[in-house]
């Protein structure tokens, strides 16, 4: 297996992009990494989406995106993995570069979620959890986190102060990134006083509905010193499976997909997770942050709470999560939030993270780990400035 | 050059408050009065429906238009999603019911919530035309909103009358300006109950873009500014988009006050701008400049520019005042009762 970079990234417009189509938006990020790459082709063309078939009514992303960047004839594919596509759609160019399959791969990922109503656009997201057991039953996700929220603030004594502060802060990092959909701040208060979802969790502890793409290129070390753009080194990724349903894990308080992928992740960089400076994660739901925090070893269960609260993931802290603003601050077009995590890792670790959202110290190595539906997928990469 | 000769609006004196709904649907009220500024809204009771008043409100503006032979009223044209019948027209009741029959030609109008405007526009046209002596036009709704639905909180009920004509004038149409495009925002299929909308959508594309759009294009052929204004009128589905919409186009809380009823009043929908503009003739001095620029979804705006004449001093108490009949003398009504007036609530024949 050989090594494999990340080489020019690009992110179309996020938010409620009413004016720009499912492809459009893929076309955008799509063409902006091939610029800031340098590339003069691809071998072939990764689309991360959750679902567009019941978003907008569209299936076949492979070929309609490699036909919408003008290069008919590319082998393209579309992943799905839930909210976990675009992550699944960087592993999968990392497989086909470290394998030597192919030079030069595109990882993107895309979700055009506005163009349906509210509750088609709930339906379409509770389709990645189990439709038989949990949706049947009356479940919808935010209902399915606030269950995990409940449990960890029985077993941990969790408050609401704590997931407040992880909503203050990724929306403090967010109102530095010019690509996210609400760019503001919010204070604790705001946050415990916003309109209750599905106790405990209220509309600013939930991540937004959101319209946009992100791309990557993925190659070859050999290509990437050619190309004599800023480039970043893939040293791990990890990918892993729970029980679907959230009843039938042993605890509620745990994500064992993010622990399972983030071992793998690590093992294959050969380095543990205090080798990691920084991470990007995903905070579908606060409580989700510090759940995933806990569960890839960072922090000893039940001490990701006080540690946030406490500032300790703030951008400036011990150990930043979340510099671009999360799922929460950016937005969370569910295909393209995995590949959008290692925009943000490559920005940081190249030194271009915009408006003072730049990590103090220059740090060397960053994770991603993306997550599909309550947890049931999970996708983790470990990346090292070149 | 044409103008109002009369004017007059009539509203319910039922009202809801927004607590009364929210309470019904597990709704969080104050998030809805602070994102939507809306208090309460009017509802009309049973007897009430888009033709009675629009008899009251052309009642209003004929005292308004002083000894005005209703023989001489050339056109009917009433704007608004409320007909009470899909075929046959609420103009003629209304008509006969005020004296203007038979020689008069009757149009309804449907443009979502600028029919209303609509029909002002037209009328405009026959008296610049000289096709007419007079010409009524009405804004008027029993605006329909599904229950549970953030509509539910603003659908409400009220009519405005403008009779148009050429001499003794109120207010002077300076311009008018129409400014349309295909936009699907807000729609009602045949043989629905209520609408649906966008949401967020029908904000940022739908009602910004157009109402702006049908503004800045009246200033450019007026050469004028909101300065020049003492006083603007919007289309006011909610409280918050009319004054959002005034300030980015640089209207202070001030020119828009008098028309501004959304927070008490709810969203009349063809009524909203029109019955605005009476309760802003209602306080304008001579002189005065108005903006008036409706919305109606599918989607449009109309843009007019009034000046206000020595007239208005003389013929304001002629009929009851849009506030008053705004603020006083009210009924409020639970939610169980709204639902009977409004017929939410099934019963066999």
């Amino acid at each position: 297996m050989r090594d494999v970079c990340v080489v020019g990234v690009g992110m179309s417009q996020w938010g409620e992009v009413w004016r720009k189509s499912l492809r459009q938006l893929f076309v955008d990020a799509a063409l902006e990494a091939i610029d800031n790459s340098g590339v003069d082709h691809l071998d072939s063309l990764y689309v991360g989406c959750m679902s567009s078939g019941l978003f907008v009514g569209q299936e076949h992303l492979g070929a309609l995106m490699a036909d919408y960047l003008g290069m008919p004839g590319l082998p393209a594919a579309r992943v799905e993995s839930a909210c976990a596509s675009g992550g699944l759609a960087v592993r999968q160019a990392f497989i086909e570069v470290a394998c030597g399959i192919s030079e030069i791969v595109m990882a993107s990922g895309v979700e055009k979620m506005t163009d349906c109503s509210g509750s088609d656009a709930t339906f379409a997201l509770a389709t990645a959890a189990d439709q038989e057991y949990e949706v049947f039953n009356g479940a919808t996700f935010p209902g399915l986190y606030a269950m995990m929220a409940h449990a960890h603030m029985d077993k941990y004594g969790t408050t609401r102060e704590m997931l407040s502060a992880v909503s203050v802060k990724n929306h403090k990092n967010g109102a530095k990134n010019p690509a996210a959909q609400y760019p503001f701040e919010v204070k604790p208060e705001q946050v415990a006083k916003s309109v209750m979802i599905a106790d405990p969790l209220r509309i600013l502890d939930c991540s937004p509905i959101t319209d946009g793409a992100a791309a990557v290129i993925v190659t070859s070390v050999d290509v990437a010193k050619k190309l004599g753009k800023p480039y970043i080194k893939v040293l791990g990724s990890g990918a892993a499976t729970d029980y679907m349903q959230l009843a039938q894990r042993a605890d509620m308080t745990k994500i064992n997909s993010a622990t399972l992928a983030a071992e793998r992740a690590l093992k294959m960089a050969g380095k543990t997770i205090k080798d990691v400076q920084f991470a990007e994660v995903h905070d579908c739901f606060t409580i989700a942050e510090i759940v995933l925090l806990e569960s890839i070893g960072l922090y000893e269960p039940g001490r990701a709470g006080p540690a946030t609260l406490a500032g300790e993931t703030a951008l400036d802290s011990k150990f930043p999560v979340n510099s671009s603003g999360g799922l929460k601050s950016k937005g969370h077009p569910v295909g393209a939030t995995g590949v959008a995590q290692v925009v943000e890792v490559y920005k940081q670790l190249t030194g271009q993270a915009e408006n003072g959202r730049q990590i103090p110290d220059s740090p060397r190595i960053g994770m991603t780990q993306n997550m599909g539906g309550s947890g049931a997928s999970s996708v983790v990469h470990i990346m090292e400035v070149a | 050059m044409a103008g109002i000769v009369g004017y007059g609006a009539h509203l319910p004196r039922h009202r809801i408050k927004v607590e009364e709904i929210a309470k019904v649907w597990g709704a969080d009220a104050p998030s809805y009065k602070r994102g939507l500024m809306l208090r309460e809204k009017s509802v009309p009771p049973p007897d009430m429906d888009t033709i009675t008043l629009s008899v009251e409100a052309a009642k209003n503006a004929l005292k308004r238009a002083g000894n005005i032979d209703p023989a001489d009223i050339g056109a009917i044209y009433i704007g608004s999603e409320s007909h009470p019948y899909a075929v046959k027209p609420s103009g003629t009741t209304v008509a006969e019911a005020i004296g203007a029959t038979p020689d008069i030609h009757c149009a309804d109008f449907e443009f979502a919530c600028k029919a209303g405007s609509e029909g002002m526009f037209v009328a405009l046209s026959h008296i610049d035309s000289n096709a007419m002596k007079y010409a009524l036009a009405i804004a008027a709704d029993t605006s329909q909103g599904a229950p549970s639905d953030a509509l539910e909180f603003s659908a409400a009920a009220g009519a405005a009358a403008f009779i148009m004509g050429k001499d003794n004038l109120v207010a002077e149409c300076l311009y008018t300006h129409s400014y349309m495009t295909d936009m699907p925002d807000f729609w009602r299929r045949e043989h629905q109950f209520y609408p649906q909308h966008g949401g967020r959508f029908t904000g940022e594309e739908a009602y910004f873009a157009h109402t702006k759009g049908a503004t800045k294009a009246i200033f450019k052929k007026a050469g004028m500014k909101p300065k020049d204004f003492a006083y603007a009128v919007f289309h006011q589905p909610n409280g918050k988009f009319p004054q959002r919409v005034a300030f980015e186009l640089g209207f202070t809380q001030e020119q828009i006050d008098p028309g501004w009823l959304a927070p008490t009043l709810g969203n009349t929908y063809s009524g909203a701008s029109p019955i605005g503009l009476t309760a802003t003739l209602d306080v304008a001095q001579p002189g005065d400049m108005i903006l008036m620029c409706s919305y109606g979804s599918g989607a449009g705006s109309d843009a007019f520019i009034w000046k206000v004449t020595e007239r208005i001093n003389e013929v304001r108490d002629k009929a009851v005042r849009t506030r008053k009949l705004l603020d006083e003398n009210l009924i409020y009504v639970d939610y169980g009762t709204y639902a009977k007036f409004r017929r939410k609530i099934r019963k066999n024949d």
